[in-house]
């Protein structure tokens, strides 16, 4: 069994910046080196690896810079924005299984500096050539004509997607790490905002980021000896629902019911916790519309309800549903979501600059719009 | 980086699209053995998993299911013609069926030609009937203009 037998007992982080020096790989190293200090274990004693396929360095390179051991399961996740989670996860997996006992996940990404990745189209694949040479472009194009519909058909409106926008910046406001820190956003700022593909304004835009994070997972029984308050991995799902198409899920019965709700039903059936139950969310925030989709998807509020859910501070600190509490992409840092799960182990280690007063339960979303992923987190016993 | 528009590559199970495209044809991948219809194309019949099937005319009419308005940056060719709108069309035949493409008119006065629909005269719900724009010799882009 997957539920509670694998712990998250180390995290770490390098700086986030526009620019920055080191190289992906380097960054990757520094970040796992690091995330095994604050576990309280050597790198040599890693024997599990796994991160994106988009990553660059591979396992090689890493486990010999690393100085790691021999490394007995290592595993890559596609889709960018959905693999976070599912990096966390499938560790998780090979630890309740006993493939490996020591490991680490990562993501090292210079998104910041080393340029658009569709600003070097020159001819589209199969099935892009459906959709780009219409010029829909961007991954930013291709969510907006979703979130058009969906204020179509429930109402909601750009209020909402402001909600979004300024909890995630008043979140970031309280974590020095974050890009924005010092960077306050208001409702009217949100307002006046340039269009980059209407009804998609800069705001609900995520951030453009150098920067890289990493955890360390071991079975539970062994995370009690670790420095840090054990963080258990509940529960695990990937969802790739059926007639989905990456980014552009218009082709199917049910566009607006993405991958998040094939994932949130998989979750939830293998987890002993139900949305009631979560005290903090951290949901994938690279567009300010994909965070309503997963308020609904992963049952916080009704199909076409996420919008009315947003008013009053819910999704602030103090809010009903505090989520995205380290500023997430929008406001801390875009390194395809990874940082939303360092922010999860840290709401339940009592370490948020935005802390949930007695947060036992959160959330960790991958990219809602691709093949996707979650995990349900719980603070364990020392 | 590209300074033209992009094309679809020469794909050979999309031959028939294209074929369709340049007499004036919407065609969409039909079931040889259910008849039924999917899109985009993909080798086998996701409802009977039978792998015969052809590019088969549709009317070529829909309803519009949505929009955006891009804003630079935007590649080159695509920056010079922002902001611009993007659509999709739910099909007559099957509203589930849909296409991206691009909202035009006849450009007014003589000489022919289309122009893009502006942003404030696009609606959901709106009819829609396919034209095709030749780009080169091969490519003709299916285009929507209001029905």
């Amino acid at each position: 069994m997957l539920k509670d037998a694998a712990a998250i007992v180390g995290i770490a982080e390098s700086p986030f910046a526009k620019r920055l020096e080191a190289s992906e790989a380097e960054l990757a190293c520094q970040v796992i080196v690091a995330a095994c200090r604050d576990a309280g274990i050597d790198p040599g004693a890693i024997d599990g690896m796994a991160s994106f396929t988009l990553e660059g360095a591979d396992e090689v390179e890493i486990a010999r810079s690393v100085g790691a051991g021999d490394v007995r399961f290592f595993s890559r996740v596609p889709y960018g924005g959905g693999a976070a989670a599912g990096c966390v996860g499938q560790l998780a997996m090979a630890i309740a299984t006993g493939a490996c006992r020591v490991g680490v996940a990562w993501r090292a990404r210079k998104r910041g500096s080393g340029g658009r990745p569709w600003a070097g189209a020159v001819q589209p694949g199969v099935p892009e050539c459906w959709t780009r040479p219409f010029g829909l472009l961007r991954p930013v194009d291709e969510i907006a004509m979703l979130t058009r519909r969906y204020m179509h058909e429930y109402g909601a409106t750009r209020e909402h997607l402001a909600n979004v926008a300024l909890a995630a910046r008043a979140h970031a406001n309280r974590n020095p790490r974050a890009l924005m820190h010092a960077k306050p956003l208001t409702r009217e700022a949100y307002r006046a905002a340039r269009w980059i593909s209407e009804p998609l304004c800069l705001f609900d835009n995520c951030l453009e980021t150098d920067g890289a994070l990493a955890c360390v997972l071991v079975p539970a029984e062994r995370a009690r000896d670790c420095p840090a308050p054990p963080v258990l991995v509940h529960a695990f799902a990937q969802g790739l629902p059926r007639q989905h198409q990456t980014m552009v899920n218009y082709f199917n019965d049910d566009p607006l019911e993405g991958p998040g709700w094939a994932c949130a039903r998989a979750l939830y059936g293998a987890s002993d916790l139900g949305p009631g139950d979560v005290d903090v969310a951290q949901l994938y925030d690279a567009f300010t519309p994909l965070v309503l989709l997963s308020l609904e998807a992963y049952g916080f509020c009704g199909r076409g309800e996420a919008g009315p859910f947003s008013e009053d501070g819910a999704l602030e600190r103090g809010g009903r549903l505090p989520v995205n509490t380290s500023g997430g992409s929008l406001s801390e840092a875009y390194v395809h979501g990874f940082n939303l799960l360092n922010e999860g182990v840290r709401q339940l280690r009592g370490t948020s600059c935005s802390q949930v007063a007695g947060a036992r339960t959160c959330l960790v979303t991958s990219a809602e719009g691709v093949p996707t992923s979650a995990l349900l987190l719980r603070r364990g016993e020392r | 980086m590209s300074d033209g528009p992009l094309l679809p590559p020469p794909e050979a199970s999309h031959a028939g699209f294209w074929e369709g495209a340049r007499r004036g044809e919407l065609r969409m991948p039909r079931c040889t053995a259910c008849t039924r219809r999917w899109f985009p194309p993909r080798p086998l019949c996701p409802h009977c998993r039978e792998a015969e099937w052809s590019w088969v005319p549709v009317s070529g009419r829909g309803t519009l299911w949505s929009f955006v308005i891009a804003h630079p940056p935007l590649l080159p060719w695509y920056a010079a013609r922002a902001p611009y709108n993007v659509i999709v069309v739910a099909l007559a035949e099957d509203p589930t069926l849909r296409l991206v493409g691009n909202l035009v008119r006849p450009l007014q006065g003589a000489g022919g030609g289309l122009e893009p629909v502006p942003a404030g005269e696009i609606e959901i719900g709106s009819p829609v009937r396919v034209v095709f724009e030749p780009l080169s010799e091969t490519v003709h882009l299916p285009r929507w203009v209001p029905a």
